[in-house]
């Protein structure tokens, strides 16, 4: 490597021949799918609501109405054709390495979610930052520890201190009266 | 000129020392967010609004639009170091651009690109200076049913220009509207589509939305690619700088040509991507020497970049003057302006002055000051690139749910961003468009108010579309538009049909 040259190395990249875990023709139905559903859905509820005319001009549901079926007819339109020709039957989705590492961020993700709701935004950020370094980019312990702290705290001093952007805390903070 | 006294007045309002320093803050947030893989200008934006909502709004979108200008600066300086165009309308500057930094001249490539972005944003500013006052006073005298044949027609150009399927941009435009009608509707206040949850009441926040749309989702999908990374460090000098900004008067036709294109595009709803393209095709295709493209021709980075920035620039434009964004980045800072109290359209030119020539005093100095900074600081932000991925994707995450959350201070909204998140995924996966998406969710009750005034005033006439020359002329156009591939393929048959009878008589 020379002086002027930058290298940052993936080893954990996903192999590009992994085999495909679906195809996305498949998921380009079910997603049609689950829209005609959902046009259906809202459809019904704004019919419910009231689609029609009303002495003043039309009712709360009539715009929402008309968009429900506007969606549901290309939602249609696109599950058709997508069973009559079979264009994009052989390219793949996701491949199965590809989903293990989208499965490697989207968990943590949720998880932090559901800390932020328990522990408050800052816990949760610590953990999710400090342990994605360790777990997922195999960076040294200490590395991981002292980055989550740094930029949970920095965090903190912006929003909450510097522009009083105020964040859900939870049981840690309460400790040290905020 | 009056354009210029408001303008001067605008610089007035700019240079005070609290502003200037949240323009650099902005400038170097914008160009750490364009050299970061995962993140753009959309997304930057849409991240650290939070930080702006206790600012006043000439502070807040100064600092705003300095971070998209910096994205913009930011995302050339992977593309030519590293052939990771950091933006979609990045992509055409890789083009040569990287194959100049494998010559050793890398230095060169990057103050083209700066230069050439500055050139083309500069363009853009002028042409909004001129215009945005005229356009927003004519403006002023539309009423409902006008508003609503803008709209339409913003929607139409979207589902028949697009380069995708037109039913998938259906089906993105209708499920940003439905989306954006949920909660309580604002003529009769009555509550729809909430299904009794407490939380929808409300109705779904569009920034909470953008962010997981364009935040999330695109950290899942950087994580399946390959993240290793070859490149090139460069320090730009300047003699370099000099014997670059020597040549330029060479390449006029170039610049000007992606500034018009660029200009153009942008205010249209086609957006920086295809201008970059379009700008760096027609400069090969003018070109006399058309086999050099793609192997290091500085014109080859010089085309697609002023047209990139000139269109990202004009997409204030129509954001300005009609309340209309240009770009999913003007659509963001619509709902920027919203956050703020402001209403967006064409009042914004009567009601609050120092705003918006706040707004336009500040993307001439945010290019200039952009520009030294880019110029100045390129070592240091190709080394942020050497930053493991797995320390930046949970910061981003994290500063998404800061960004959700502080919208309306609702833990609920951070759930929603995931829920956002993955469904950007999935649809852009399966090529979806975002783009209509996020103008829907934006526009989608401003147009639904706007259709229904009209139609309370002409007591459900849908004539009323038609009622004058002007409301008239902008549906039709819309309507035009709409079946635009079709009306297209029409008259290519017709063509080809007297082609072949001329060939066969």
């Amino acid at each position: 490597m020379s002086e002027n040259e930058i290298v940052v190395e993936d080893p954990n990249a996903p192999a590009s021949d992994s085999p495909a875990v679906t195809s996305t023709r498949s998921v380009d139905i079910a997603v049609s799918v689950l829209l005609l559903g959902f046009a259906a859905l809202m459809a019904f509820d704004n019919w419910r609501t009231g689609m029609g005319w009303a002495a003043d001009g039309p009712q709360a549901g009539y715009f929402p109405f008309y968009l429900s079926i506007v969606l549901g007819a290309a939602s249609l339109y696109g599950i058709v054709t997508q069973c009559i020709n079979r264009e994009g039957a052989g390219k793949a989705f996701v491949s199965r390495d590809q989903l293990r590492r989208v499965t490697q961020v989207f968990v943590p993700t949720l998880a932090f979610c559901a800390c932020t709701q328990w522990l408050g935004l800052y816990v949760a950020s610590f953990l999710l930052v400090s342990g994605f370094m360790r777990w997922v980019g195999h960076i040294r312990w200490w590395k991981s520890l002292l980055t989550g702290v740094v930029f949970t705290i920095t965090m903190f001093v912006t929003f909450d201190l510097a522009f009083d952007v105020i964040m859900p805390k939870g049981p840690l903070e309460a400790l040290f009266g905020h | 000129m009056e354009a210029f006294g408001l303008l001067l007045h605008g610089f007035q309002v700019l240079l005070t020392f609290k502003i200037l320093s949240l323009m650099l803050v902005g400038l170097l947030l914008g160009i750490f967010v364009g050299v970061l893989p995962g993140l753009g200008g959309p997304n930057g934006v849409a991240i650290l609004l939070p930080l702006t909502f206790t600012m006043d709004p000439t502070s807040a979108i100064v600092m705003l639009s300095c971070i998209y200008w910096g994205a913009l600066f930011g995302g050339a300086i992977t593309s030519i170091l590293f052939n990771i165009p950091g933006e979609a309308w990045s992509v055409a500057t890789t083009f040569d651009g990287y194959p100049m930094a494998q010559q050793g001249r890398a230095a060169e490539a990057l103050t083209a690109a700066f230069t050439s972005s500055f050139i083309g944003s500069l363009v853009a500013v002028l042409m909004i200076t001129f215009l945005a006052p005229g356009i927003a006073s004519f403006a002023l005298r539309f009423g409902p049913p006008e508003f609503f044949a803008v709209y339409l027609l913003t929607f139409c150009s979207f589902v028949g220009l697009g380069r995708e399927d037109k039913h998938k941009t259906l089906i993105s435009m209708t499920l940003g509207l439905l989306i954006a009608g949920i909660g309580m509707d604002t003529v009769s206040g009555q509550l729809r589509m909430t299904f009794g949850f407490e939380e929808l009441f409300r109705g779904i926040n569009f920034l909470v939305a953008v962010i997981g749309l364009f935040g999330i989702s695109e950290i899942l999908l950087t994580m399946e690619e390959r993240l290793a990374l070859r490149g090139h460090a460069a320090k730009i000098n300047l003699r370099v700088v000099w014997s670059v900004w020597k040549d330029l008067p060479k390449y006029w036709a170039t610049l000007l040509r992606s500034s018009a294109i660029g200009c153009w595009l942008g205010i249209t709803p086609g957006g920086a991507i295809a201008a970059s393209f379009m700008g760096y095709n027609l400069a090969k295709r003018f070109s006399d020497d058309k086999e050099s493209f793609g192997k290091g021709r500085i014109e080859g980075v010089f085309a697609p970049e002023t047209a990139a920035h000139a269109s990202g620039t004009a997409a204030l434009l129509p954001m300005l003057a009609l309340g209309i964004p240009g770009s999913g980045t003007a659509a963001i800072l619509l709902g920027g302006l919203m956050v703020w109290g402001l209403n967006p359209g064409p009042l914004l030119f009567v009601e609050h002055k120092d705003f918006v020539w706040g707004l336009i005093a500040s993307m001439y100095l945010g290019n200039v000051v952009g520009l030294v900074i880019v110029l100045s600081t390129v070592p240091i932000f190709a080394a942020v690139l050497r930053v493991p991925f797995a320390a930046v994707a949970p910061m981003i995450i994290v500063s998404c749910a800061v960004g959700a959350y502080a919208i309306q201070n609702a833990m609920f909204d951070i759930w929603l961003m995931l829920a956002f998140g993955v469904v950007g995924y999935v649809f852009k996966k399966i090529d979806i468009p975002l783009a209509p998406f996020t103008l829907a969710l934006v526009l989608g009750n401003r147009a639904e108010d706007a259709f229904r005034l009209s139609m309370i005033g002409a007591e459900g006439d849908m004539r009323v579309f038609w009622s004058n020359g002007l409301v008239g002329s902008i549906t039709t156009l819309a309507l035009i538009l709409l079946f635009w591939s079709l009306i297209a393929a029409g008259i290519k048959k017709m063509q080809g049909a007297r082609n072949g009878l001329k060939h066969s008589g």
